[in-house]
C-alpha cells in the first residue's frame, strides 16, 4: 500500500503540488491525469525523490520513506518514461540488467530474468537480447523500457506517460497489455497521463490534477457520474462521457435469455462494443456468443441507472 | 563524364606540363627547371601513361574502387618518376648536386590525392574497409621510402645525413604533441566533470580558458621561457620535478594551456549532449551521482571526448613546430633552421613529416570518433 | 555587463599604448634585465599593428569571398557534384598545420608578405566554407519548399532565403578564420612578414621577455576584441532572421 501524506513541492513563489494526499491499494492502478502544468508529473517525481518534497510524507506500506537514502528507495520503485528513456550505448539485455546489476544479483539470476521478461513482454528473448535501442521499433523499446523498471520486482511502478510518444494503434495494444501483465504480477502502478480516455481505460482509480491540487480520486465510474467540480466535467468532456462510461462495463450484467438474428458479439465485448454494433447494424437486439442476447433497451436503461 | 574527375584531369595535366623537379649543380646555383618528359630517360612514355590514366578517368563509369587503384598506382608512378629523376640528374657519386620537388610534381601530387579522396568519397567504405585502406596507403608510403629509389632527391639526402638528429627531433616532436594531449586529458576531464556538476562555473572557467587561447602561439610559447624560469629558480624542489625554463618544458607548458579549451570544453558539451531521458531514467532507477557518471555520462560522452583528442591532437602536431623557434625541439629544429639558411631541403625535412603526422593522427581519430558514434547509434 | 566593459578597458588600454608606447615603459621595465629596452623600437608598434592588421583583413575578406563562392557552387545544381568531395577535402585539410603551410609557401612565393598572405587564404577558406556549406545545406527543407512553392526564382531564392539565413553561421566561419589568422600572422614573421610577430621573435632572440609580452599582449587583446565583434554581429543577424540561439 502506497500513502501519500500532505505532499507539497514549491518552486520559488510557484506551487507545483499542493497538500495532496491519497492511497493506492496494493495491486491497483492509480492514474494522475490533468492537463500540462498540472502537477501531475512533479507528483511522480515526488515518490521517487527524483524532485524533493518541500513537506510532506510517502509511505510504503507504512513505513516512511524519507528515511531511505534516494538510491536504495529508487531501486525499490520501477521508473518507466515516456520515449523509453533507454541507454543507447547498452544492449537490451544490459538495460533490463540494469536495477538488478545495481543490486549485485547473480549473473544466473539477472539472465534467467531478462529472458523472463523479455518473454512476459512477447519479444522473443534470443532475437531481442543482443539488440541496441536504435534497433527497436518504437512499440518494442517502449516494452524493453517497461521491462527493465519491472525486472527488480519493484513493489511499486511510477509510469510517466509510457504511451506518448507511440501512434494511436499500437498505443491500444500496449495499453492493453499492460493490464494483462500488470494483473499477472499484481504489481502496484501509478500511471501520468493527460489522456482522459487513457486513465479511464487502464485505471483502478483515477485522481484528477489542476494546479498542483488534487482534485477528485476516485474510480472511474464516480468520477465519469459524479464529476466534483466543473473542471472534472469539462476534463472528461461532457459528450463522450456516455460512451467513456458505456466502455467500462462488459455486456455480462445485461445479457438475458433469448434468440436474435445477425451476426453474434463476443462475449468479453463491452457496452459501448454493443451499442455502436446495434446502431451500425440498425438492430435492436443482438445474440451474444455462446447464447443470450444483448438489447439496446437493456443499454439505454443500464446508461439510465448509471447516471442516478 | 564526371566533373570532379574533369577538374583532377586539368591539375593533372598542367602538372604533367610544368617542371617535375628542379634541378642545381650545387646548393647556391641558379636551378634548371625540368617537366617529367625532359627529366627521365623513358619521360615520354611514362607521362603519356599519366595522361592517359587522368583522362580516361574522366569517364562516369569508372567504379569507385578503380579510381581507389588508378590514383595509388598515379602516386607510386610519380614518387619513383621523381626517384629516378634524381638519380639520373645527378649521377653516382655527385654529392653537390641538388634535385628537389618542384610545382608540376605538388600539382600532380594533389591530382592523384583529390582522385583518391573522390574515389574514397564515392565508395561510402564500411569502417572497417576505411580502416583497411587507411592501412594499404601508409603501407604504400612505407614501401616507397624504404625501397632507396628516393635516395637522390634531395630532401632524403638532408635526411641521410641527419639520421641521428632526426630520430631525436622525431622523438621531442612525439613527446611534445603526445605529452600535452595527455596532461590536458588529466587536467581537463575532471575540470570539464566539473563544470558539468557547477554550472555557475562553467562561465568564467570558458571565459579564462578562451583568452588563453588568444595569445598569439609564438607569444605564449616565449612567455613560458622567462616564467618557468623564474619558477625552477624560485620555488625549491621545482627545478627536480623537470621544471625548467629551457629545452622542452616550456613548449610542453604552452602546448597544455592550448590544449585545455578543446578539452575542457568539449567534455562539457558531451556530457550536456546525453539525452535527458538517459539521465532522467539512470536517476529514476537509482543509480548514485558517481554510477550515473561512469556508466551513463561518461560512456554517452566519448564521442565529443574523441573528437576534443582529434583537435587537440591535431593542433599540437602543427603547433610544436613553433617549439623549434624557442629550442624546444622537434620537427620545428629543421623548418626553422631551413628558414634561417634558405635551405628549402631541410624546410621540407621539417614540414613534410609533420604534416603526414598530422594528417594520420586526423584521419585515426576521425574513425575513432565515427566508430564510437555508431555502437552508440549517433550515426 | 562587466565584460562589455572589461572588453572597453582592453581596447582603450591597446590603443593608448599603440599612440604612445614610451609611455607605458615603466610597465615592462621589469621584464627587461641587464639594461634592456624596455620598449620595441625599432619600428613604429602602431605601423606594424596596422600591417597586420591589414593582411589579416584582407586574407579574411578573400578566403570569405572564395569560400562562399565555392559553397554556392557545390550547392546549385550545376556543381553538386562536388558537394560528397569538397567536404572531404575540407576536413582533410583543416588537419593542415598552418606553421608547415606557411613554411611550404616560401620555396613558391620567397620571403616577405606574399607567402603569408597566401597561407592565411588558404588556411582560411576552411573554416568559411564548411561554415557556408553547414548553413546552406542545413536549412529545414520545409523552408527551400515554401521558397519553391511561392514562385522564386533560383536567383531570388538566392538573395532573399538562403543568403540571409545563412549570414550568422558565416558570421561564425569568419570570426574563426579571423582569430585563427591573427595569430597565424605574427609567426609570419620568422618568413619576414611584417607583423607584430616581429616584435615577439626580436623578444626571443635577445632574450628580452618585455618585447614578447608586449607583442603579445596587442594581438591577444585585437583577437578577444574582433571574437567579441563578430559574435556581436552574429547575434544580430540571428536575431534579425529569427533564428534565435
Amino acid at each position: 500500500m502506497i500513502e501519500l501524506r500532505n505532499l507539497t513541492r514549491h518552486y520559488g513563489e510557484v506551487t507545483a503540488v499542493n497538500d495532496v494526499s491519497l492511497t493506492v491499494q496494493t495491486g491497483q492502478i492509480a492514474v494522475l491525469v490533468g492537463t500540462s502544468g498540472s502537477g501531475k508529473t512533479t507528483l511522480l517525481r515526488l515518490i521517487n525523490r527524483l524532485v524533493q518534497p518541500s513537506s510532506g510524507q510517502v509511505l510504503i506500506d507504512g513505513a516512511d520513506t524519507a528515511s531511505l537514502p534516494v538510491h536504495h528507495l529508487r531501486r525499490r520503485i520501477g521508473y518507466a518514461i515516456q520515449g523509453d528513456g533507454l541507454f543507447p550505448h547498452r544492449t537490451v539485455a544490459r538495460n533490463i540488467a540494469t536495477v538488478p546489476r545495481l543490486l549485485g544479483w547473480p549473473k544466473s539470476r539477472i539472465d534467467a530474468r531478462i529472458d523472463e521478461l523479455l518473454a512476459l513482454f512477447q519479444l522473443e528473448p534470443a532475437a531481442f537480447r543482443d539488440r541496441m535501442p536504435h534497433q527497436l521499433s518504437g512499440g518494442q523499446a517502449q516494452r524493453v523500457g517497461v521491462a527493465r523498471a519491472l525486472a527488480a520486482k519493484p513493489d511499486l511502478l511510477l509510469m510517466d506517460e509510457p504511451f506518448g510518444a507511440l501512434d494511436s494503434v499500437i498505443r491500444a495494444k500496449a495499453q492493453s497489455d499492460l493490464r494483462d501483465i500488470q494483473r499477472q504480477l499484481g504489481t502496484t502502478i501509478i500511471l501520468v497521463t493527460h489522456d482522459i480516455q487513457e486513465a479511464v481505460q487502464l485505471g483502478d482509480r483515477i485522481a484528477v490534477m489542476d494546479r498542483g491540487r488534487v482534485l477528485q480520486y476516485d474510480s472511474p465510474a464516480q468520477i465519469l457520474t459524479q464529476p466534483a467540480t466543473p473542471f472534472v466535467r469539462d476534463l472528461i468532456g461532457p459528450t463522450e462521457r456516455a460512451f467513456r462510461l458505456l466502455s467500462l462495463t462488459g455486456i455480462g450484467p445485461i445479457t438475458m435469455p433469448g434468440e436474435a438474428h445477425g451476426t453474434p458479439i463476443a462475449r468479453d465485448a463491452t457496452l459501448r462494443d454493443a451499442l455502436a454494433e446495434c446502431l451500425w447494424s440498425g438492430r435492436d437486439a443482438l445474440p451474444v456468443q455462446g447464447g443470450g442476447i444483448v438489447t439496446l433497451d437493456a443499454l439505454r436503461a443500464n446508461a439510465a441507472q448509471d447516471r442516478q | 563524364m564526371s566533373p570532379p574527375a574533369i577538374l583532377v584531369a586539368i591539375l593533372g595535366l598542367v602538372g604533367l606540363w610544368l617542371p617535375l623537379v628542379q634541378f642545381k649543380p650545387n646548393r647556391i646555383a641558379a636551378g634548371d627547371s625540368l617537366t617529367l618528359a625532359a627529366a627521365l630517360e623513358a619521360g615520354w612514355p611514362v607521362a603519356l601513361g599519366l595522361a592517359a590514366v587522368l583522362i580516361l578517368g574522366c569517364l562516369r563509369y569508372w567504379s569507385p574502387r578503380l579510381r581507389i587503384v588508378a590514383a595509388a598506382l598515379g602516386i607510386a608512378v610519380l614518387v619513383l618518376s621523381l626517384g629516378a629523376a634524381a638519380s639520373q640528374l645527378v649521377g653516382p657519386d655527385n654529392k653537390l648536386a641538388r634535385v628537389s620537388p618542384a610545382s608540376g610534381f605538388w600539382l600532380m601530387l594533389l591530382a592523384f590525392s583529390l582522385m583518391w579522396a573522390d574515389g574514397v568519397t564515392r565508395m561510402r567504405p564500411s569502417l572497417r574497409a576505411s580502416w583497411l585502406m587507411l592501412a594499404g596507403a601508409l603501407a604504400q608510403v612505407a614501401a616507397l621510402l624504404l625501397s632507396g629509389q628516393l635516395a637522390d632527391v634531395s630532401v632524403m639526402r638532408e635526411l641521410a645525413a641527419r639520421q641521428d638528429t632526426f630520430a631525436h627531433e622525431a622523438r621531442a616532436h612525439l613527446i611534445l604533441a603526445f605529452g600535452s594531449l595527455g596532461l590536458a586529458l588529466l587536467a581537463g576531464l575532471p575540470l570539464g566533470i566539473a563544470i558539468y556538476q557547477a554550472p555557475r562555473w562553467r562561465g568564467p572557467v570558458l571565459a579564462v580558458l578562451n583568452v588563453l587561447q588568444t595569445i598569439p602561439s609564438l607569444a605564449l610559447f616565449g612567455i613560458m621561457i622567462p616564467i618557468l624560469g623564474w619558477i625552477a629558480a624560485t620555488l625549491p624542489g621545482a627545478g627536480r620535478l623537470g621544471v625548467s625554463g629551457i629545452g622542452m618544458f616550456p613548449a610542453l607548458v604552452a602546448l597544455f594551456l592550448y590544449s585545455l579549451l578543446p578539452v575542457v570544453s568539449n567534455t562539457l558539451s558531451g556530457l550536456a549532449g546525453v539525452p535527458a531521458t538517459a539521465r532522467d531514467a539512470a536517476a529514476g532507477l537509482g543509480m548514485t551521482r558517481a554510477q550515473m557518471m561512469f556508466q551513463i555520462l561518461l560512456p554517452l560522452g566519448l564521442p565529443a571526448l574523441l573528437a576534443a583528442v582529434r583537435i587537440v591532437l591535431v593542433q599540437n602536431i602543427g603547433l610544436t613546430v613553433i617549439a623549434g623557434l624557442i629550442g624546444g625541439g622537434g620537427f620545428g629544429t629543421f623548418v626553422f633552421q631551413g628558414l634561417n639558411q634558405t635551405a628549402m631541403d631541410l624546410v621540407l625535412l621539417g614540414a613534410l613529416p609533420t604534416i603526414a603526422l598530422a594528417l594520420v593522427s586526423g584521419i585515426v581519430m576521425g574513425l575513432l570518433v565515427d566508430q564510437s558514434r555508431a555502437t552508440r547509434g549517433q550515426a | 555587463m562587466i565584460g562589455r566593459l572589461l572588453l572597453a578597458l582592453a581596447a582603450a588600454f591597446a590603443l593608448a599604448f599603440l599612440l604612445s608606447p614610451t609611455s607605458f615603459a615603466v610597465l615592462f621595465q621589469p621584464l627587461t634585465r641587464n639594461g634592456a629596452p624596455a620598449i620595441y623600437t625599432q619600428a613604429s608598434l602602431l605601423r606594424l599593428t596596422l600591417f597586420h592588421l591589414g593582411i589579416v583583413a584582407l586574407a579574411v575578406l578573400i578566403s570569405t569571398a572564395v569560400a562562399l563562392a565555392l559553397a554556392l557552387f557545390v550547392t546549385r545544381p550545376v556543381g553538386r557534384e562536388f558537394l560528397p568531395l569538397a567536404r572531404t577535402i575540407t576536413t582533410i585539410g583543416q588537419t593542415f598545420p598552418p606553421v608547415a603551410v606557411l613554411a611550404l609557401a616560401v620555396p613558391v612565393m620567397g620571403f616577405g608578405t606574399g607567402p603569408t598572405l597566401v597561407a592565411l587564404i588558404l588556411y582560411g577558406l576552411l573554416p568559411v566554407f564548411e561554415n557556408a556549406l553547414a548553413a546552406l545545406t542545413g536549412q529545414p527543407a520545409k523552408v527551400a519548399e515554401a521558397a519553391r512553392g511561392m514562385g522564386l526564382t533560383p536567383a531570388q531564392r538566392l538573395w532573399q532565403v538562403d543568403l540571409p539565413l545563412a549570414l550568422p553561421l558565416l558570421l561564425a566561419g569568419m570570426r574563426l578564420t579571423a582569430v585563427i589568422s591573427l595569430g597565424t600572422a605574427t609567426i609570419g614573421s620568422t618568413v619576414a612578414a611584417k607583423t607584430l610577430g616581429e616584435v615577439i621573435i626580436a623578444g626571443l632572440l635577445s632574450s628580452n621577455t618585455a618585447y614578447v609580452v608586449q607583442g603579445g599582449m596587442i594581438v591577444g587583446i585585437i583577437a578577444v576584441l574582433i571574437h567579441a565583434g563578430f559574435q556581436h554581429l552574429e547575434r544580430r543577424a540571428a536575431r534579425a532572421t529569427g533564428q534565435t540561439d
